[in-house]
């Protein structure tokens, strides 16, 4: 190809659409090849996706069977029927307007703690305040708002308290355990060290099946502790032992001169880490740190295995119905879509922090 | 961090504490509680699972709800834990519930070192093959050198390969994970036969077959897969009570008590009828409960021919006929001790 254009003057060839079609797509053999090969993908997937999700799909009918003697796409129908049980789970279904707000809440707290702004002690506050007002709408009892026991929640408010709670309490201990894997103290680092190898040696799955299977028969007689919050100390255990590890790489990156010049200070152990060196090092891992919640949000719909209704579970459940059986692509489109939007968002917000950072870098 | 001390004082709210295991204790724990804490399956459409508003259903739901009834004359009080089955048995091991209604199949091990009863039977099942009816096949037992399209499980594969090599006959398994891609390649002609137990190819058939009238569920059962409730070892009256309420409700479809026509039966000079409702004799006393407790399952759940063609008979999409499921009088196996 290359031989073809070598000689060739400068034409129209070189810039606009051709232009670029031949310097990104055409540009040499090999990528001549894959870039035919994706456009053929292309045309054998795209339009028969299209088919399916939108042109041939059915949005109006009483059952799976219906769907499909109307037509053979998608049976969106019963996202129609469905959706309430998916996005709330066994909520009292008068009641959906409570985690409908919880939602709002969620996405409320992460905005704000997104925000550049918010990144001091004021978070501490705000975070009471949210943690209370979700517990407030979700549990009820007070305020005319009915008693809404927690085997109940579910759905994607279940998904985001499991995933935003477990993330922001694995956080302190996670900073308390990087402080200790990197301690002088014997005792303190080899406590740390075990808890932090031990975690992250076994999955979470595994962790999840402890905290369902195993830790009810250690209890003492008669002693229960709910099924939901035996799960969300699973995962804030779990959460915790990555994060910690993060924490410490940030650490680690610090110029020893950081270290070195506290010290020169006369500043003590907790004045040293709280005023120079934890301020620098967390900067630096809220990236990884916002990659892990992307990890941790997707690895709460492992609560299926110990019967939480989370959006993942509740979705099961809504072509467990006989009217609804076999329509259960639709029913994971739907799910995955939200896993998607939240996700997409998230690692967008990774991105422009780290366009940030390195811009911060540069002055 | 000050969140997390508010989260410890959350979580204070979540720790509960149940009943120790000692007689007569889950009884008035229950009591003391206010509700039931029954452990239902997750998802099985017909058994248990929720329906587009989140409730649930099944003929399994109905017997926590009868329970209920029976106890507090409310089927509403009923707290439901989905289970999945490796949960299921340390759930009501620890106390987490206080019965477990999740079609769960009765065994000697599990009645003796799990530390649990069995308290009764409320669905009949067992293992069984559908054909398409073009195949023109009778019996299992003509089956031999078939296609068997069969999941991978702990019982339905081993029973396969038992009762063919049983009977000597050849078969060329076809062995799908997923319930949806074997019921397509059935449907789709992979294979000629399709096993597992009885209820689902009932419902398989009903709710998926291009045409449900093509394929026959051949007669032959080649396991027994009793499914009823369990409690714990250690509280006869509770276990008495779970037992008397399933019993109930199958008694008063014996004896023609419906929930329609319940209050005109209270008139009934039937002294059977009179002691099923507590219009003579004291067996809710007996049991520790109102004596109007079999009036209240009726009343709310119905009788047993009821809660079932409601939830996997001709009520539902399920269309499972009745077959074992019936009363002795009729050819089934459902028979109850009498109220007396």
């Amino acid at each position: 190809m290359s031989a073809v254009t070598a000689g060739s003057p400068k034409s129209m060839f070189d810039s606009g659409v051709l232009g670029w079609l031949r310097n990104r797509v055409f540009s040499s053999v090999p990528n001549a090849i894959i870039s035919m090969l994706i456009v053929w993908l292309a045309v054998m997937t795209v339009p028969a996706a299209f088919d399916w999700l939108v042109t041939s799909s059915v949005v109006h009918a009483d059952g799976t069977r219906e769907c499909r003697a109307i037509d053979n796409g998608a049976c969106w129908a019963l996202i129609v029927e469905k959706h309430r049980l998916i996005l709330f789970g066994l909520y009292p279904y008068d009641e959906q307007w409570r985690p409908l707000i919880v939602v709002g809440l969620f996405l409320a707290l992460i905005g704000i703690s997104c925000s550049r702004r918010f990144w001091n002690l004021s978070l501490i506050p705000i975070w009471i305040v949210g943690i209370v007002a979700i517990a407030t709408m979700m549990w009820g009892g007070v305020l005319g708002m009915t008693f809404v026991p927690n085997e109940r929640w579910g759905g994607l408010p279940l998904t985001l308290i499991l995933s935003v709670f477990g993330m922001a309490f694995a956080f302190p201990l996670a900073i308390l355990l990087a402080l200790g894997r990197r301690s002088k103290l014997p005792v303190v680092k080899a406590i740390c060290v075990t808890y932090i190898e031990l975690i992250r040696g076994v999955p979470l799955i595994s962790l999840l099946f402890m905290a369902s299977v195993m830790f009810p028969l250690f209890l003492p007689d008669g002693m229960n502790i709910d099924k939901l919050l035996r799960a969300q100390i699973a995962i804030i255990m779990f959460a915790a032992a990555y994060q910690a590890e993060v924490i410490r790489g940030g650490l680690q990156s610090l110029p020893k001169g950081q270290y070195e010049a506290a010290d020169a200070l006369g500043l003590g152990y907790w004045q040293k880490t709280g005023f120079i060196i934890l301020p620098q090092a967390l900067r630096i891992v809220i990236p990884p740190m916002v990659n892990s919640l992307i990890a941790m949000f997707k690895d709460t719909s492992l609560v299926v295995i110990i019967g939480l209704y989370d959006l993942m579970n509740a979705a099961k459940a809504s072509f467990v119905d006989p009217a609804w059986r076999g329509a259960s692509m639709e029913a994971y489109v739907f799910v995955a879509s939200i896993y998607f939007v939240f996700c997409f968002f998230m690692s967008k917000y990774s991105q422009s922090l780290e366009a940030g950072f390195a811009r911060a870098e540069k002055r | 961090m000050k969140a997390r001390i508010l989260l410890a004082a959350a979580a204070s709210v979540a720790v509960s504490f149940a009943a120790p295991a000692f007689a007569g204790a889950t009884f008035d724990a229950v009591k003391a509680r206010g509700s039931i804490t029954c452990g239902v399956n997750s998802g099985v459409a017909g058994f248990s699972a929720p329906d587009s508003k989140g409730e649930w259903t099944g003929i399994d739901v109905d017997l926590c709800k009868a329970v209920a009834a029976a106890l507090f004359g409310d089927a509403s009080k009923v707290k439901y834990v989905g289970l999945t089955a490796q949960q299921r048995f340390t759930a009501l091991q620890s106390g987490e519930i206080d019965v477990l209604s999740r079609n769960t199949t009765g065994t000697l091990t599990r009645d003796t070192s799990l530390g649990l009863n069995f308290v009764g039977v409320n669905f009949y099942d067992g293992q069984g093959f559908m054909v398409p009816k073009k195949l023109n096949v009778k019996s299992a037992k003509e089956l031999g050198g078939a296609t068997v399209c069969v999941q991978p499980g702990t019982t339905t594969e081993l029973n396969l390969a038992d009762y063919f090599r049983a009977n000597k006959m050849d078969f060329k398994p076809v062995v799908i994970e997923k319930l949806e891609e074997v019921i397509a390649a059935f449907f789709s002609g992979r294979c000629d036969v399709y096993t597992t137990d009885a209820s689902g190819l009932a419902s398989t058939r009903a709710t998926s077959a291009p045409n449900p009238d093509d394929y026959v569920i051949l007669p032959e059962l080649i396991s027994k897969e009793p499914l009823g409730p369990m409690v714990r070892h250690g509280d006869d009256q509770w276990f008495d009570l779970v037992k008397w309420s399933l019993y109930a409700m199958i008694e008063a479809e014996e004896n023609g008590i419906d929930s329609k026509n319940l209050d005109e039966m209270l008139k009934s000079t039937n002294p059977v009828v009179q002691r099923i409702l507590g219009v003579n004799g004291d067996m809710g006393k007996a049991l520790g409960v109102d004596n109007k407790w079999a009036y209240n399952i009726i009343k709310t759940v119905g009788n047993y021919g009821e809660s079932y063609e409601r939830n996997v008979g001709s009520g539902s999409k399920l269309k499972i006929p009745r077959n074992l499921n019936n009363l002795w009088t009729k050819g089934g196996l459902q028979y109850a001790w009498p109220v007396r």
